[in-house]
């Protein structure tokens, strides 16, 4: 019998597509009325750093190099107080096959699809993410079907974008590309029931402990170059998996409290789900419009428990403008002699402000690069903005409208990373959490304040202001 | 017309869901146009361009909907030059080395 395929029909059968794809049944780690175990979830459905290593070393990910960004440092000096300008150090995640730290992502979920006896992957994402899934399934023998939000209504797509659909083509993948809108959700359920495949999600513990071996190595290899620990780690975020496996790797290896500094391109302003403005920006990813919502709803994703959640793990929380990133993308092929992708350039840009305030003997770490090519470059892009009547001007970065200018900084001194207040993220994320209860569990308390990284009398206080009230 | 062969590589578009079955927390601008979808394969059956075909993708699916392009390829680039980024390439130097560099 056929299957209704309606859009309601296929979203009720969500969880049983997903319990199917991912092989994990997520209801096992529900404990009270909003909460779950999410460190139990992580323990039985990950895998532990050596071993992950050993899954990694052999398929062409891990071990990147750390380099120190001697004259992007001395640069930095030259805006700084006497005594200041932390060295700066940047893992070069592009080394990895496929291009990205997403590779280390791709490499636990495909190995565990493999593993588990599917015959394929598919991943809904417009990012690294698909080439790395593709380059992973094909060193496994297994088929892989990407699905892209790739063009506006017009059929007219972001640069970068249609790269990846070409590196994901290239590893051997199906690709399929569509027009702007969240309803890409039901295409993805659609093709993971019709083809019995594993749902390759950024989300679940496979992928988020595979990026642990990032913030082990983060550690491992600064103390082996500097012989002391760093004192801030950024790293750009946007689902906020990144941030949490580094974290994660990081806190498995050493017990000394490294500050997580998340940085993300501001878009304020410019409707992820809107047509119109899908090619009116210029950055697709490590943006606030995935940064702020997945902050704060970590459950959106595209299964029922995201394993990423930074706010239990993020220190500080910056943004840089589209226009700083552009600079230090160029900054970073004039004076260091390397050309690597806008996208990953998004922390070194928030590092570049952040070491200022460091005292010089200090390490500061960018936590990643991307590759970059036709598409996936700064001129590109660029170029593109220009031909959507995007202004494009040296000037204050401070200035620039998402979506209407690009400012790039008329010197580098005038590149600053913005804080955000986190608070503010909390209080949201407690207000999303809570939105349809009036009485909580215990358990649900000692949840939020994990969630939130805040003790109990802080989630107490914004619960009352919210009107929900508690079992003591 | 041009009859396209069978088992040639081509791209394909279909609607996923009209206007009237979009979900209804989207911006106004997106409600309005259809949810549309590309994709490539093999050709299943000798036709011409804006028929109906039906292909197999490379993981063996069948997929249908209209034939728009025949062996699609990639045309993205570097863009247009962005006299900007020789800017920045003078700005970072004149501020590192000094105005030797400039």
């Amino acid at each position: 019998m056929d299957k209704d395929n309606s859009y309601q029909s296929l979203m009720d059968r969500k969880n049983s597509i997903m319990k199917t794809s991912v092989g994990i049944d997520y209801s096992l780690y529900e404990t009270g009325k909003i909460s779950f175990d999410y460190e139990a979830l992580m323990t039985e459905n990950g895998y532990p750093i050596p071993v992950i290593k050993s899954i990694q070393s052999t398929h062409g990910v891990g071990s990147t190099p750390l380099k120190e960004m001697r004259n992007l440092t001395a640069l930095a000096r030259k805006y700084s107080a006497p005594g200041f300008g932390a060295r700066i150090f940047i893992k070069d995640e592009a080394l990895n096959d496929s291009g990205s730290f997403k590779a280390r992502r791709a490499s636990i979920s495909v190995y565990q699809a493999k593993k588990m006896g599917y015959k394929g992957v598919i991943t809904a994402t417009s990012g690294n993410y698909g080439a790395a899934v593709a380059s992973q399934a094909a060193k496994y023998g297994l088929k892989c079907i990407v699905v892209q939000e790739c063009y506006d209504s017009q059929k007219i797509g972001q640069p970068e974008i249609i790269e990846k659909a070409r590196a994901c083509e290239a590893y051997g993948a199906e690709v399929i590309q569509l027009s702007v809108g969240p309803e890409l959700f039901y295409t993805f359920l659609k093709l993971l029931e019709e083809t019995g495949y594993f749902n390759a999600s950024l989300y679940t513990p496979f992928g988020i402990s595979g990026i642990e071996t990032l913030g082990n190595e983060l550690i491992e290899d600064c103390l082996r170059l500097t012989n002391r620990l760093p004192s801030a780690i950024v790293v750009t975020n946007a689902g906020g998996g990144n941030l949490t496996g580094t974290a994660r790797g990081i806190r498995k290896t050493t017990t000394k409290k490294i500050p997580i500094i998340g940085a993300s391109v501001n878009l304020k302003g410019l409707h992820m789900a809107s047509d119109r403005d899908f090619n009116k920006k210029s950055f697709t990813t490590g943006h606030t419009g995935f940064g702020m919502p997945y902050m704060t709803n970590p459950d959106r994703s595209d299964v029922p428990r995201s394993a990423a959640r930074p706010l239990r793990y993020i220190d500080r929380y910056v943004t840089v403008n589209q226009g700083e990133v552009f600079f230090m993308t160029e900054a970073l092929v004039a004076l260091e002699g390397i050309e690597r992708g806008p996208a990953g350039n998004i922390s070194l840009a928030a590092a570049f402000s952040l070491a200022q305030t460091m005292n010089e003997n200090e390490v500061i770490i960018v936590q990643e690069t991307e590759y970059t090519g036709a598409g996936k470059h700064h001129q590109a892009q660029l170029s593109f903005a220009r031909a959507n009547g995007i202004e494009i001007r040296f000037g204050n970065p401070r200035e620039e409208i998402p979506g209407r200018s690009i400012i790039l900084p008329s010197n580098p001194g005038l590149i600053k990373a913005m804080d955000v207040d986190l608070d503010v993220i909390r209080k949201s994320l407690i207000r999303n959490a809570v939105k349809d209860q009036t009485k909580l569990d215990p358990i649900d308390l000692e949840f939020l304040a994990q969630e939130t990284n805040r003790d109990l009398p802080w989630v107490k206080a914004e619960l009352k202001n919210l009107g929900v009230g508690w079992e003591e | 017309m041009i009859l396209i062969k069978n088992n040639t590589w081509v791209q394909i578009e279909k609607i996923v869901l009209k206007p009237e079955e979009r979900t209804g927390n989207i911006p106004e601008d997106t409600k309005k146009v259809p949810l549309r979808m590309w994709v490539k394969g093999w050709l299943q059956a000798d036709a011409e361009m804006g028929q109906n075909v039906i292909i197999t993708t490379v993981t063996g699916r069948l997929e249908g909907g209209l034939l728009v392009a025949v062996n699609p390829s990639f045309t993205h680039n570097y863009g247009d030059f962005v006299p900007e980024i020789q800017e920045i390439d003078k700005i970072v130097k004149k501020a590192l080395y000094g105005e030797r560099h400039g």
